[in-house]
């Protein structure tokens, strides 16, 4: 491009052109003094990503650096914002479902039962027992979906390449299940308003138990594999460390703070969805440095089994959604023969429900801390608000206070075990 | 969740300290809502960074989330939500408040909670409602020179150009 088209440029898109990043340096900054003799003083900024393997999407950071030493980094995101919670203002609240499922596109269910729980609260909405014990099966599957995921990035990133293949390998058996359910493997469009949409077909339960059985002891081989991994210890101990009291300053939940010592799980201080009837520990860690993250996301893998175990057992009977004709579609055979329910079908198709007026902020535990979803109803049968306090977002933020002062290579380790989906940061 | 009563309670508390702070200007708070069994405050903007350090005495330590909403076509227009959290109780509370789309203007609350940088910065980008003193006051997600705030309920939907290199010059981003 020549000098007379870059003029007809804003300064910000010239200098997102340029190979410089000069006007960045005037932003305020900590810890940029460079120590040393006075001699050999030298900051360097390098800029990572945003397309780069160890960034887990589309994450740029500008680090500055001292030699290797890592003295700041400023994360740059907004590169896959597509405005969902703008979209969502514009349909109805079924069809809000599969648009807010794509933003945490690793743990969907997530999402959509963050979304369904707040407009239930809003309309009132009583979930049947058995709908709260499959979303907490389908949940729990998909925080061990997640953390595999996240596991096997992770080790790819420390240079361990087969764990990825061997993570793949469970992931796949979880989307199969998820497949069985209800036709999808990824944004499954299962939780609707007022339970889910159908109930678990013949032969799941047999499956799911031959998952459980074994999901245990693959676990036990990536731990063996991870923890006799002279490299990988060496990355991850003392690594990153942050303690628990900067990291609730900063808004961190989820498993980073848990490895720091603070056990504090939605799921345990306040349940929903019936997580109340299930026992299950909460793993905490005691230095909070990268080991011990990666520690109490593994030890959680185990959990989530014991959970779904125990929601499969003691799978109550009775409807899979609300009765409610008002929020819930009526039974296919209903419409052959009763004019009641034909009529509730078309309004619910056509218009969808009606929510009251309100606000309400419903926060679950996510596979990354706190996903909270806040929903303002004006009556009508579109939400006026959805906003989405999506744990990656606030997360990232403590990335800089992690990698401080570490070299910069550990600084590739934090950003394994910190786990950000910048679906759900951007939305 | 405080009850309807606790609540009362808590927005007394917060009358009567703040009300005597600043005799002349009156109670911070303008309304409490008990609503789902959810508890709201609103107060007024001007205060609210005293506000949520007198509910940091009370133990709600936790800044959960921030976000904004657009009540259009109702004045004041723009609202700004906290949500806090008391981890030892398990209990949270609802700070809202509401600014005139005139001076979408209020006190940043990042110096006293660091994790209201980014989230600040979001609600700045998405709804135009300017943090005095936050320390990185610019856009987050929209590119740095996009115009308008996009979550905004008058907002147009679509029809924006999309932009590519080749006609990088001619759509939004280009100087006039």
């Amino acid at each position: 491009m020549s000098a007379g088209e870059e003029s007809t440029l804003s300064a910000y898109r010239r200098r997102e052109q340029s190979t410089t990043i000069a006007p960045l340096e005037e932003q305020p900054r900590a810890h940029t003094e460079a120590a040393g003799d006075g001699t050999r003083r030298e900051l360097l900024t390098l800029n990572f990503g945003p397309h780069h393997p160890a960034t887990h999407g589309v994450l740029r950071l500008l680090v500055t650096l001292e030699g290797e030493v890592v003295r700041d980094i400023k994360p740059i995101i907004g590169y896959v914002h597509t405005g969902i919670e703008k979209t969502a203002e514009d349909k109805s609240y079924w069809k809000v479902i599969p648009v807010v499922e794509r933003m945490d596109y690793l743990a969907y269910y997530f999402n959509a039962m963050a979304f369904c729980s707040a407009v239930e609260t809003l309309a009132e909405v009583e979930v049947p027992r058995r709908a709260q014990y499959l979303r907490v099966i389908h949940l729990e599957l998909n925080r061990i979906a997640s953390h595999l995921i996240w596991l096997g990035t992770s080790a790819l990133d420390l240079g361990a390449v087969s764990i990825f293949l061997y993570c793949l390998r469970e992931r796949e058996r979880i989307l199969d299940l998820f497949e069985m359910s209800s036709g999808q493997r990824m944004h499954t469009r299962y939780f609707q308003v007022g339970g889910v949409i159908e109930d678990i077909p013949p032969g799941f339960a047999r499956k799911l138990r031959d998952f459980l059985k074994d999901m245990p002891k693959r676990a036990d081989e990536y731990g063996a594999i991870l923890n006799a991994n002279e490299i990988v210890l060496q990355r991850l101990r003392g690594t990153g460390p942050l303690d628990a009291d900067t990291l609730l300053a900063l808004g961190v939940t989820g498993p980073l703070l848990r490895a720091a010592g603070n056990p504090w799980d939605l799921r345990k201080a306040e349940p929903y969805s019936s997580y109340e009837d299930f026992q299950f520990k909460i793993p905490v860690g005691t230095v909070g440095d990268n080991y011990d993250r990666f520690a109490c996301r593994m030890a959680e893998m185990y959990e989530s089994v014991k959970i779904i175990e125990q929601a499969l057992d003691g799978l109550p009977g009775g409807p899979h959604i609300t009765e409610d004709r008002k929020f819930a579609l009526p039974p296919r055979h209903e419409l052959a023969t009763s004019m009641e329910a034909l009529i509730h079908h078309f309004k619910l198709v056509t218009e969808g429900f009606r929510v009251p007026p309100g606000e309400v902020y419903y926060p679950i535990e996510s596979p990354r801390g706190e996903l909270g979803c806040y929903v303002r109803s004006d009556g009508s049968s579109k939400p006026a608000r959805v906003h989405m306090r999506d744990p990656s977002f606030v997360n990232l933020q403590a990335l800089s206070h992690m990698a401080q002062g570490g070299y910069i290579a550990d600084m590739i380790a934090t950003v394994a075990m910190l786990d950000p989906i910048l679906g759900g940061i951007d939305r | 969740m405080p009850d309807a009563t606790e609540l009362e309670l808590i927005a007394q508390e917060l009358r009567a300290a703040e009300g005597s702070a600043q005799a002349s200007s009156g109670s911070p708070v303008l309304e409490t809502v008990f609503f789902r069994g959810r508890a709201t405050l609103v107060v007024e903007s001007e205060r609210i960074g005293a506000v949520l350090v007198r509910l940091r005495e009370r133990g709600y330590g936790f800044l959960a989330s921030l976000h904004g909403v657009d009540y259009y076509p109702h004045e004041p227009r723009l609202g700004v939500i906290y949500e806090l959290l008391d981890m030892h109780k398990v209990d949270r509370i609802t700070v809202k408040l509401r600014l005139a789309s005139a001076t979408p203007e209020v006190d940043s609350v990042t110096p006293q909670w660091p994790t209201a940088d980014h989230q600040e910065r979001e609600v700045h980008d998405m709804f135009g409602v300017s943090f005095r003193g936050h320390p990185n006051p610019r856009r987050i997600l929209m590119p740095e020179d996009y115009e308008g705030h996009p979550l905004r309920r008058d907002f147009p939907v679509g029809g924006e150009p999309v932009l590519f290199t080749y006609n990088e010059g001619e759509t939004r981003g280009s100087a006039p």
